[in-house]
């Protein structure tokens, strides 16, 4: 374990998720406020009670979290912003967590927000990074597209993983889809329809993209003592490990930052994969969610096309995965795509899921991935979190 | 009478094709390796202090954060994966798709994604280019490795202006220079050059064996007359993709009471102010064209006079100053500029010079070559290199040490 200190003394509760729209004229402020709406409606407090903010987005310029709690009246005594997109929920959480633990904040709102006009993907990936702009975009201007397509070409040449492989996991992530009523996406997907679909940048075709939309999602970090005084349920933190540009001499990105710290994931935990009642991993590419399940250990490195095959993924299944249907079927709102994994965990594990239950969910293992930068997604994260008794 | 056989009739109600340019935000770091991939060169940053080789630009080694300079490097590669983008937001690409692009082992270190010719595969050797994209910024091709036929290559044609089936204009036919590029042009498969014929007309005009040739056209074109340069341009007509300049007025002569001013004013009014007639009249001709170019022939002594020439070293010095304008303002519609930097020539006007002296038909090669190599500043001859190298290095102390 490192000497790390375990997470004790701090819970996640509240999970709010404000029903996304695929376009929306209003702005991240205002799905900001939505959020934190969400969260006193959920929990009872107001503004003043709120004495931490950790937020994430990409659309709120010219502000940062600074305007954003002026424009929102609030007065927190621990602030913090996150701009690791994809790793930014299990990035709240933990430092959230420490910030209670030491007194340091008593009721943190961790909130991932981001608006969706007609232009603004455009501009977002216009303006995303300085190694985007000299050396991704120039070549062809595919976005994120492009560069995990050459990811998942290099990945699928190295481990023989195939179409079938990953459309089986985008298939069952929209079964899981069809009880969410949140999600944009619920109508049924064959692996047929999957297989045929248009190609965007091969080997990546349209179902292995997510859909751009507009949303928030939010939780709650707090002392188990003040959720336990509100009734709210609560999940308490086994363990975290977060790691950014791992691997940076690896020509391709064949596994992330998870690979450095897994061991250390579970032994903080002191659990290992098999306990785990459902996985909720980042998903912007189906070829993101093998590597997952390969670096967080729930298969050897290598052999995840074996793997899928042999593991059902349904709610019902032997691995419940993205059990809202992941950002590939319920959509990806900006920052609140990195938020998803920890609120749809949140749900599952205490019970009060936006759709179908997970059987028996005590334990949920969450993982995120961030920041496509140049050819690799550079920012990563995992936690596992367990149900309070 | 019209230069061109007849042409189908155009609708008059059809809406012109919109041209449009790569993405063109980049970093300082990026601007400077398009500066010398502007020359041709191939390079990429590289540790003073640890030596490490890094990409794509950076403003720090990323090993021991030491001072990065930018150092030639060997162009070797092997492909490591690809795509086939079939979808962009990007006005330009949207024109060009499907597009091909890859991520490639650099031999020099580092990894990068290039734009791929047709015939490479994943796994297959690659030589890289450093070529300028039509936003006027550098970026890397992958070539296959030992040669192809890069002029068929859909891609690779977006980073050059191929010569053949195309219409140019050489603004100065009669000279030596302009005569080799004439036959160089058309040599290379020019659908129709349009050979400029300064004033007076001579007899001997006539005889030249070169506007006997299908597909050569000589003109009377005086840049000095604006007349002149409308009439002509308006007898092209049709679409028009390349212009040479080739036109200049040369003659020795420093600044003492012997000099003639009449030399400096007719030179300004042919190498100056004709230059930009020229580029007025013919500037919106190529922006509409898919793949066009200007090329502009300039002597060194641009960079720094020749204190024997130097009314003539004042007018090379303006126009390089013109055209890098003039550079910059195509930048949106694509069109290239390309600078061909000459030492003294191998003709009548530098017949008190010693060697070495570049031969006209080099020149005209060279021509060719950067038009068809992408090129965007190109050096001829030993002179012109010698010239470059140490302006570039040191410009203060080369102006210096030219007229000790």
């Amino acid at each position: 374990m490192g000497g790390r200190l375990s997470y004790d003394g701090a819970v996640l509760c509240a999970p709010v998720t404000v029903p996304y729209e695929r376009f929306s004229r209003e702005t991240a402020h205002h799905w900001t406020a939505r959020a934190m709406r969400g969260l006193a409606e959920a929990t009872g407090w107001r503004a003043e009670d709120f004495d931490g903010f950790c937020f994430a987005s990409f659309t709120a310029a010219p502000d940062t979290a600074v305007g954003m709690i002026q424009h929102l009246g609030l007065s927190p005594r621990w602030l913090d912003h996150i701009p690791t997109g994809g790793a930014s929920g299990v990035m709240a959480l933990r430092r959230a967590a420490r910030a209670v633990q030491s007194g340091d904040a008593d009721i943190v709102a961790c909130v991932a927000a981001d608006t969706n006009h007609i232009d603004s993907f455009r501009q977002t990936l216009a303006g995303f990074s300085r190694f985007s702009q000299d050396a991704v975009y120039p070549y062809g201007f595919g976005g994120p597209n492009a560069t995990f397509a050459l990811i998942t070409d290099a990945y699928m040449r190295a481990y023989g993983v195939t179409r079938e492989d990953f459309g089986k996991l985008c298939v069952a992530q929209r079964d899981n889809a069809r009880s969410n009523p949140f999600a944009l996406q619920r109508g049924e997907l064959t692996l047929d329809a999957y297989l045929r679909a248009r190609p965007i940048c091969d080997p990546i075709h349209l179902y292995d993209c997510v859909m751009p939309c507009a949303g928030a999602e939010a939780f709650i970090v707090t002392t188990p003592e003040i959720a336990a005084k509100r009734g709210l349920p609560a999940a308490r933190i086994l363990s975290t490990i977060e790691r950014h540009n791992a691997f940076p001499d690896e020509p391709e990105q064949l596994r992330g930052g998870w690979a450095v710290d897994v061991g250390e994931l579970w032994s903080m935990a002191g659990i290992g994969p098999k306990e785990v009642d459902t996985l909720q991993v980042y998903d912007d590419y189906p070829v993101i969610v093998a590597m997952q399940i390969e670096d967080l250990g729930f298969c050897p490195k290598g052999e995840v096309a074996h793997y899928i095959r042999a593991t059902r993924f349904g709610i019902d299944g032997d691995l419940p995965l993205n059990t809202n249907g992941g950002q590939l079927s319920a959509g990806q709102a900006g920052a609140a795509g990195g938020f998803q994994n920890v609120t749809e965990a949140l749900r599952q594990i205490t019970g009060q899921p936006l759709g179908a239950a997970v059987p028996d969910a005590q334990i949920a293992t969450i993982s995120g991935f961030g920041l496509v930068n140049y050819d690799r997604g550079v920012c990563t994260g995992a936690a596992v979190l367990e149900a309070c008794a | 009478m019209s230069m061109r056989p007849l042409r189908n009739p155009r609708d008059p109600m059809a809406r012109r094709k919109e041209r449009h340019v790569p993405p063109g935000a980049r970093s300082s770091a990026l601007h400077a390796m398009s500066a010398r991939a502007a020359m041709g060169r191939f390079v990429l940053q590289s540790c003073a202090r640890c030596a490490t080789t890094t990409y794509p630009p950076r403003d720090a080694c990323p090993r021991c954060w030491g001072p990065l300079d930018w150092t030639d490097q060997p162009r070797g590669a092997q492909l490591l994966s690809e795509t086939t983008i079939r979808a962009t937001t990007d006005l330009y690409f949207r024109d060009h798709l499907p597009w091909r692009m890859g991520k490639l082992q650099l031999d020099a270190g580092p990894v990068a994604l290039a734009h791929l010719h047709a015939d490479l595969k994943v796994g297959d050797r690659a030589e890289m280019r450093l070529v300028i994209d039509k936003g006027g910024n550098a970026a890397l091709f992958a070539l296959p490795a030992g040669g192809s036929r890069d002029m068929e290559d859909r891609q690779w044609l977006e980073f050059v202006v191929p010569v053949k089936d195309r219409t140019i204009l050489v603004s100065d036919a009669r000279g030596a220079i302009g005569r080799a590029i004439v036959g160089a042009l058309h040599a290379a498969g020019a659908r129709l050059v349009v050979a400029g014929m300064p004033p007076p007309a001579r007899t001997s005009d006539l005889a030249d064996p070169l506007w006997a040739l299908d597909g050569v056209q000589p003109v009377p074109l005086d840049l000095a007359d604006p007349v002149s340069v409308s009439e002509c341009l308006s007898r092209i007509g049709g679409p028009l993709d390349i212009v040479v300049n080739s036109a200049r007025f040369v003659r020795a002569g420093g600044l003492d009471g012997n000099s003639h001013l009449i030399d400096l004013r007719r030179a300004m009014d042919v190498s100056v102010t004709g230059f930009a007639r020229l580029v007025q009249a013919c500037a919106p001709m190529l922006a509409g064209r898919p793949s066009a170019a200007f090329v502009d022939i300039l002597s060194v002594h641009a960079l720094a006079p020749d204190a024997g020439f130097a009314g003539y070293s004042a007018v090379e010095a303006a126009r390089h100053s013109l055209l890098q304008s003039f550079r910059h303002d195509m930048r949106a519609t694509g069109v290239r500029v390309l600078s061909i930097l000459t030492g003294p020539t191998d003709d009548e006007d530098h017949q008190s010079i010693p060697p070495p002296k570049v031969p006209p038909g080099r020149i005209a090669q060279a021509v060719v070559t950067a038009l068809e190599s992408g090129l965007e500043q190109s050096a001829v001859g030993d002179f012109a290199a010698d010239a470059l190298n140490r302006w570039t290095a040191d410009p203060a102390l080369y102006i210096r040490e030219k007229n000790l």
